[in-house]
Order: C-alpha cells, then structure tokens, then sequence
C-alpha cells in the first residue's frame, strides 16, 4: 500500500479520520499518466485528486507549478483554493496554492507568469490564455499534474474540447504530465476516458462505492397537474409543505423564467415567512453572491434556482431536492439529486412535481430510469472545427509553429483522433486567409508561413485574439438596474426580451415586480412596483429538450396494456387516446388530423425533442404552403408539433420522406433565424466575428457596427461552401436545429406512418392548443401582418 | 408595393423597398452610404477577413436599382467608400463595373466624412448639390430646409413587436435621411439621438425589406 508522508499521514490521525478506498487507490495509480474519478458529491473527490499532489511535494519539495487544477467555475476554483489551504496550512506543508480566473487582478496574474505557485487553481478559458503567452513553455515546464473537477459538466461542451485541446499544447511543453479527471456519476466513463486521455494512452477508470440507492419518488399532490404549460404552481402548498419538514431544500427549475413565476407565487402563500432565497444565471452578480452567503450561514430554508446550481459549491445542509417539471435528462435529474446530502453514505432525497399532464408520463420514466441508474448520453460527434480555428489563433499568439507539429498535436485530443488533415488544413487557411473562394486578403493574411513555420503578421493582433478566448456564448443581454442615482442592479434580460417592452410594462426578475421606464446606454432602466401580477410574462430562457433516451422509454410506457404504476388522471388519459384514436408507437409515425375552429389540424407524435420538433415544424409548414394547404402557423412540444391551417392535409408520407426533409434543411431553412443564431456563435468562435474590441474602437458610432446575419446571408449567396457554412450545417445537426434527431426520427419510422383522420380534436392533442410559444408561419403572411399594423398606425397617427 | 410615393419640398418622391430614393421628374436616382471596400478596410486596420464579397453584393444591387428606375442621374450621397484608400485600391473587376454603369448618365459623388475628397473613379465630385428646392449632402445641418442626406444609416421597427429593424428612410417636413445602401452596414434605431433632434415626431419612416412600409416615427421602436 502506498504510504503517505508523515505530515499527511499525522494530520489524517489526529482527526480520526481515515482515507476513502477511492482517495487511496488514487494514490495508488498516481504515476499513470490518466485517471479518472467517478465519485458522487460529498465523498471527498477533490481531496482524492489532490492528494498525490500534496504527497508529491510533501516528500519532494520542487521550484515551480506542479498541479493544475481546472474547474468549470470562477467561484469553485476560489472554493477549492480555500478549502485546500486550511488542511495544507496545518500540515505544516510549504506548498503555495493561488486560483487565476477572470476576477484576478493583472498585477497577480503577471506575477503567476514569473513566478507560478505549487498549485494553480483556474477555469478552462484563463488556461487557454496562459497558453497563449511567449512564455508559456517556461511556466509549464515543470507541470507534473492536471485535474479537471467536475469534467462530467465540461464534456459535452465545447469547453471541454478546448480544455483537453489547451492540455494537448501543455502536453508538448511538459512531456510528463499525468492527467486526473474528476467527474460525478455519467453513463459512459470509458468514453469519458478516452476524451480525457492524451491519444493513444490508456486512461484509468475508477469509480467510487456511489453510496446507498437515493429515496426518490413523485411528491404527494392532492390535485392532477395542468392540462398544458410549465412552472408547477399548482403544487406550492405542498412543496411549501416539504420545505417545512426538512431542514434546506433546492427546488430546481428548468427555466429561468419558471423559476421567477414561481418563486413569485411561493412568496404570495407563503405565510410562515419561510426564509426562501432565488438564484439563477441571470440575476446580478451581487444578488447571487447575497444568496450563496445566506445559504452558507445556515440563514436559508430553501432556495428556487435553476441549473447554476447544478454544480460546485458544497451546500452542506441540503436535505431535500424537489424537481419542478419533467427533467428531460435522466443525467441531469440524477446529478441534481446528488446535489441533496452532501454527507457520504447517507442517502439524496428528491421529490418530483410534474408541471403538466404529459409530464406525469415524464417523470414516471425518468424516476424509473434514475433507479436503474440507465443514464442518457448525449452521442458526442468529433471534435468541433470553429473550437479548433480558435486553437489555431491561440497557438500562433504564443510564437511560429509547424503545421505537421501542430496536427500532431491536435490529433492527441480524444475528439479530433480521426480530424483529416485536410479538414486542419481547412483550419488554418480559415485562420490565415479567411478561406474564402474569393482569394481577397492576400496582402494582409493574419497568418504567414516564413521559413516553414507560421507566424502572426501583426504580432499586435494577439491582443484581439486573446481578448476573444472562450467558447461560452452569452446571449445577448442587457443589464437590468433600479432607475436613479446608483441604482441596484438586479440582473440581466434578454435584448430580444427588452427590444419588446414599452414604458409602463411590467415584469418579474429577481422574484420582484418591476416597471418598465427607459434604456439608458444598454441598460435597462426600472422601477419597483406593489402590483400582484406582472403585466408581461417574463423574460426567456433556454429550453432543454427531452433526451432520446427518456422519449424511448416513455414510447416504451404506451405499450403496456394499462398503467398502474401512474396516478389515476394520467392513466384514464392515455386509455381514452388509445380509445380514440391510438397511442404513438416505437417504429411508427402517429399522424392525427382533424378539424377544430374551422381550420384543418395536424399532429405530428415525432417524440424528437423540442428543438427538432420545433425545426419540423418549420420544414413542414413550409412543404405544405408549397402544396397550396395555406399553414398559418405550428406549436411544438417535446413529443409533438400540432400545425394548423386552411386546408386538410391527406397524404403525409412525401412530407417525411428523409431526402425531401433535408432538402427542406438545405434550401429555405437556410435563410432561417435559427441557422443564423447557430452560424453566429460559430463565427465567434472560429475568430470571423469578435466579441470584445479593444476600447478606442467599442466607443464608434452603432451604425459603424453590422449584424453577423448580413455576412451568414452573404456567405450563403456567394460562398456557400466556406469553412463557416460548413460548420454551421454541422452544427444544426444538434443544439437549436437538432437535424440530426429529425433524422434519427426518420430512420426510426422508416415510412411507416400511421395517418388518422378524424372528427374532433384527440387526447393527446388537446393539451398542445393551450402550449405557449405558437409560431406564426414565416413569409407572404408575415409581411403582410407588418403591412396591416403600419396602416393602421398611420391612420391613427392622421397620416394616411 | 415596391416604393413609398410622397411629395417634399415640391417634388414627387419614391422611397424605394431597396433603399434607394427616386425622383421621376428629374429621373434622378439617389443611394447613400455605399461603403465601398469595409471588407478591405476592416482586414487593413484589425487584420480580420470578413466574407469578400459585399463589393459585388452593393454594385449588384445598385445596378438592379438603375435598370428598374432608367435613371439618368446616379447621385451618391457620400460614404461611398470606406475610405478614400479603399476607393484607391479597388479592384479592376468593381472599377470598370462602375465606369460601365457611369456610361450614359450623369453621375455624382458627394463627399462624405469617410470620403471627403474626389476619387479617380469617373463622374464629379462635389460637397453637396442643389436640384430645385431640394439640397443634397451628406450630413444633416441643423437648420436646412428642403435637405436630403445620409451618414446615420437609420433603422426602424415598429414599436412593441418582435419584427426585427431594417434601414430605413425618415422623412419629415424639412428633410429625408435616407438608409445606407451598402451591404455591410449596421443602423441607428430612427428614434435614437441625434436623429429624434433632426426628424420631428411628426415625421415617418419608411422601412425597406421586401416591400416599403411606412409608419409614423412615434409609433416605431426607441432602439
């Protein structure tokens, strides 16, 4: 067994304390080059990680960075820099530990580069920037060991491809270098393996006792959930309930925007004065901040919040976790329930509250699928190019380079393993002469190649490529603050939200009321108001989409014969269907139509998920506008689209056909908001549009700036075969498009289409006409409503 | 409904849905801020490569616009070209094309604060031009009458919608600013400052796009 320096060992004993098997086995293995560590929160996975680190050290004191520890999250990274330096402080070990994110001042950061600690603390972006440096290879010289914390959360991001890429340049300058990854439970740790791992070196996989089995069920509601919509208001009372039996609960949200309602509607009931705090992603830093240390000190009984407290912070009390709305991800319900009891070996409790009826169905699937731990795993494709073109720009900030030595490199990343080295060469040429058919930037390349390797023709760029590191992609969003003199900020709405208030609107942030009044230089200015009931819903929010793994399962619930395992309401609903009309089935396409209000309605049961029910419905209509039945718009859910217009349609089967469905992707949704939304984040990416301007040149005039649907709508007219459109077709395989699950959808049914006319509207149906988010269909209506509103504004304004 | 018709200072006008303004009486067409080259000058100044081709996508557009209209006067009003280095350096191919659409007709540049001088480029080059009661230049003066101008390549949306703005033509009783015409160029929202100082609320935009749609500047988006 692998004994532990003494000052280690000592500390262990004086406390009573032993070492987990899973922090010695870590031990163990410390002198392969990859690990990585599934543990559940709470069983000392960070410790794990480091102790090798502090053993190292502790009986071979070294000059230099030793440990690099990566953290999706600035304020983890601070935490863990804290939690590490107590234990080594009384240790008695001389071993300097410093955390470098966004947040620390330039004077720290320049000296970390002269004169690195023990242990550097840092999140992927600033490791990407430190790569960039001429003199990176010195400060990196002596790096013994990496760990990735919480790598489960980086993984199917794109920081995580530019993490392991920035690992895959460490890797050359320090050849030694052991990889340790640390990750909660996911459902394929060989895959994650191998990602994590410099190619072709074998990767270690340890997993952790996942203690005993969570107690997770449906929370007790006297009353059947919603026909249709989000948010789970009809359960306060009882969740109310639950927060008043358990010391400090999560209620989880998957909205921002439900999370505010609901917070809202929590505080009008809740008449205890239950100390209840909200937090989300795009509350003010200050406010969220206010909340953390509230829950710290023990202050808080419960907390409403969304997914930015899917990681990190150890809570500590947690005892309950209650998930509002199905989870649509059975990793994610399964991490979320981990966030309950952070103590080892005392079991999560979490407690699911559908918001709807279909979500019932929902839930009971992913509860089943949780307790036999059969997780969801999102098919990763190979490495993404745009991630690359901005590892190309970062390389050649830090100094020339070689092409042949470059791909190398590249191909030590799990994800680009098998990247052509035409595609690289596709790269670099974007990088260097923007790769366009036209040959136009000859005279001033951003990259030369001199001498064999290549270099920056302005070495002054660097400044403009380091400025745009990263691969997060805020929306756009403008600031949100209280109107007067140093007014508080509350946090951060969308511009597309913002751009539809007038003066007097209202609206929720922040779980408060407030009044629309002005935009004064990019912020949106309001007031508090005492009123009940926000005029204006609320902001938006991302919307996950329902895995393919959960919609297999729940597909697999309507075949059996009856439900019992569901509450009665839910039950009689899905036999009526089958009565009616009949149940979607695996393999099948169910297609409904029927007539209601005087229009012709078709439902399409794809069970694809939001996203790509949502690009169906975009194709379809435009089909069938070509086949004259006049669509006047769609609504899409996670299992359907529900179309309606003025002719009934009577043959489907062209529509699915996959060959006219990709034309569909091919021709007119190329001129689509979404396609321009997913080439936006890849051109800024891929360096083509820069987010952040040195200062002299943000301060010209805003119509000096144009948006980047003018360069995706020219590039689709004159270059449609540029890197960029390329990557952009990419990319609608999954994300917003999500082509790639239309597809999968197509391949599933394979024509077999279960086409049934019929004279009422069904029960599976009818909660789709109460879904918010209708889509009017795009074109000659469109323009013809615009046409319609002037008019009759200028009327009114005395014009016309 | 391709053109907005309207009379201002004497004269009938049609604010066409492409951008351009057309004065059939005198068979005058009139375009602003093409901003020949900011491909070109963006790739000299910050080294990024943007998509090569908005010289091509302008002079198509321009020259669509020529052959609807049949004009016989082609005037520019001002910002042209990124600057008087990208009218310089203009390729071959984009030059003869526009001393081919010159052949024929009078053809005007004004100057404009990207291009405040002449160009060798064919046609004249002048500060600003007087044709009736009506003033051509390129930036709004304060107290003009009877103006037509550019450079602020104002925008519009109707307000309280989710349509997103396009270029647009304001038009009030003392002066039209028009949208600029060139392919890479961003907006100023038609009620934001200075433009709510030159176009009284009394005044209209016309929104380009696939048809001209005009609204009263009160009703349109402050941003």
């Amino acid at each position: 067994m692998t004994q532990l320096p003494d000052p280690i060992s000592q500390w262990f004993s004086t406390r009573g304390w032993s070492l987990h098997p899973h922090q010695l086995a870590m031990l163990e293995v410390a002198s392969e080059p990859a690990t990585l560590l599934v543990a559940p929160t709470g069983g000392g996975k960070t410790m794990a990680g480091f102790l090798p680190t502090l053993a190292e050290l502790a009986s071979a004191p070294s000059e230099g960075l030793h440990t690099l520890y990566v953290s999706p999250l600035k304020a983890l990274a601070a935490d863990i820099r804290r939690n590490l330096e107590t234990p080594v402080a009384e240790m008695g070990l001389p071993i300097r530990i410093e955390d470098r994110t966004g947040d620390t001042s330039y004077t720290r950061k320049k000296r970390q580069r002269a004169d690195p600690p023990h242990i550097l603390l840092t999140t992927p972006e600033s490791l990407a920037l430190l790569t960039s440096y001429e003199d990176a290879p010195r400060m990196f010289a002596g790096l013994q060991r990496v760990i990735v914390d919480e790598i489960h959360a980086l993984a199917e991001s794109k920081r995580g491809d530019q993490l392991i890429l920035a690992l895959s340049r460490l890797q050359a300058m320090a050849p030694g270098l052991r990889r340790v990854g640390l990750s909660a439970t996911v459902e394929d740790p060989g895959a994650m393996a191998r990602g994590l791992a410099c190619h072709p070196d074998p990767c270690r996989v340890l997993v952790a006792d996942p203690g005993p089995a969570p107690d997770i069920a449906m929370l007790d509601l006297p009353e059947p959930p919603p026909w249709a919509g989000g948010g789970g208001r009809y359960a306060i009372a009882e969740v109310l309930e639950a927060v008043r039996q358990h010391r400090t609960t999560l209620i989880f949200h998957n909205t921002r925007a439900q999370a505010e309602l609901f917070f809202h509607a929590l505080w009008l009931q809740n008449d205890d004065d239950l100390p209840i705090g909200i937090h989300h992603g795009s509350l003010a830093r200050e406010q969220r901040e206010k909340v953390e240390a509230a829950m710290v000190r023990g202050e808080l009984r419960a907390i409403v919040c969304t997914g930015s407290l899917d990681l990190g912070i150890d809570w500590g009390d947690v005892d309950l976790v209650i998930q509002i709305g199905a989870p649509k991800n059975v990793k994610r319900l399964v991490q979320r329930i981990g966030r309950a009891n952070h103590r080892y070996n005392a079991p999560s409790k979490a407690r699911l509250v559908p918001a709807n009826r279909f979500e019932v169905v929902e839930c009971i699937a992913a509860l089943q699928a949780a307790q036999e731990n059969d997780l969801d795993g999102d098919l990763k494709g190979p490495g993404p190019l745009d991630v690359l073109c901005q590892h190309i720009l970062i390389r050649a900030c830090a100094g020339p380079f070689e092409a042949d030595a470059l791909f190398a490199e590249v191909r030590t990343v799990g994800a680009y393993a098998d990247l052509a080295r035409a595609a690289f060469d596709d790269c670099l040429e974007f990088c260097a002469t923007g790769g366009y058919a036209l040959r136009a930037y000859d005279r001033w390349q951003r990259l030369l190649m001199q001498g064999g390797l290549w270099q920056l023709r302005d070495p002054r760029a660097a400044q403009r490529i380091r400025m745009n590191i990263g691969t997060i992609m805020d929306t756009d969003t403008l600031k949100v603050r209280i109107k007067g003199r140093g007014g508080a900020p509350l946090g951060e709405v969308e511009e597309g939200f913002a751009a539809t208030l007038t003066p007097g609107d209202t609206f929720l942030i922040g779980g408060q009321i407030v009044r629309y009044e002005n935009l004064r230089e990019m912020t949106v200015e309001v007031t508090r108001r005492a009123d009940r009931e926000p005029k204006i819903a609320t902001f938006m929010g991302t919307k996950f989409a329902t895995s393919t793994e959960l919609s297999h399962r729940i597909l697999g619930m309507f075949r059996q014969p009856s439900w019992p395992e569901l509450p009665d309401h839910t039950a009689r609903w899905l036999a009526l269907q089958r009565e009616v009309s009949r149940l979607p089935e695996e393999g099948r396409l169910l297609i409904e139509s029927f007539p209601r209000d005087g229009r012709a309605h078709t439902c399409v049961y794809g069970f694809a998920g939001r996203n790509a029910q949502q690009t169906l419905g975009l194709i379809l209509t435009k089909r069938m506008e070509e086949m004259g039945l006049h669509p006047l718009g769609f609504v899409a859910t996670d299992y359907a689209t529900l179309i309606w217009g003025l002719e009934p349609l009577s043959d489907p089967a062209p529509l699915f056909d996959i060959a006219a469905l990709r034309a569909g992707l091919e021709t007119w949704l190329a001129g689509n908001a979404v396609m321009k939304r997913t080439f936006k984040t890849s051109a800024t990416i891929a360096g083509l549009i820069e987010r952040n301007l040195p200062n002299a040149q943000r301060k010209s005039g805003r119509q000096a700036t144009f948006s980047s649907d003018i360069l995706y709508d020219t590039l689709l007219k004159y270059d449609p075969d540029h890197l960029m459109m390329r990557i952009t077709r990419t990319e609608a395989m999954r994300g917003l498009v999500d082509f790639g699950r239309i597809e999968e959808m197509a391949m599933r049914v394979q024509g077999r289409i279960d086409h049934l006319t019929l004279q009422r509207v069904t029960p599976l149906a009818a909660p789709l006409f109460l879904e918010p988010g209708k889509v009017p269909v795009e074109g000659a209506g469109r323009e013809r409503l615009l046409a319609e509103e002037a008019e009759r504004l200028m009327e009114e304004a005395g014009l016309a | 409904m391709n053109a907005y018709s309207f009379t201002f200072a004497d004269a009938a006008l049609e604010a066409r849905h492409t951008g351009a303004l057309f004065w059939p009486a005198e068979k005058l067409l009139c375009v602003s801020d093409l901003h020949l080259g900011k491909a070109a000058r963006i790739n000299r100044r910050e080294g990024r490569m943007l998509p090569p081709y908005e010289v091509t996508d302008t002079l198509l557009r321009l020259e669509a616009e020529i052959a609807a209209t049949e004009a016989e006067t082609v005037l520019c009003l001002g910002d042209s070209f990124d600057d008087l280095l990208a009218g310089a350096e203009l390729e071959d191919e984009p030059r003869e094309w526009i001393l081919r659409l010159q052949a024929g007709r009078r053809w005007i540049w004004l100057e404009g604060n990207h291009d405040p001088a002449p160009l060798d480029l064919g046609g004249e080059t002048l500060a600003d031009h007087t044709r009736g009661r009506i003033t051509f230049r390129h930036i709004a003066q304060d107290s003009a009458q009877g103006e037509i101008s550019g450079h602020y390549h104002p925008k519009a949306r109707p307000e309280r919608t989710s349509i997103r703005a396009r270029p647009a033509f304001l038009i009030c009783g003392s002066r039209i600013i028009l949208p600029a015409f060139g392919t890479y160029t961003g907006g100023l929202a038609a009620r934001a400052a200075p433009l709510n100082r030159l176009i009284d609320d009394s005044g209209l935009a016309v929104m380009t796009g696939p048809r001209a749609v005009a609204l009263p500047i009160s009703a349109c988006a402050a941003r």
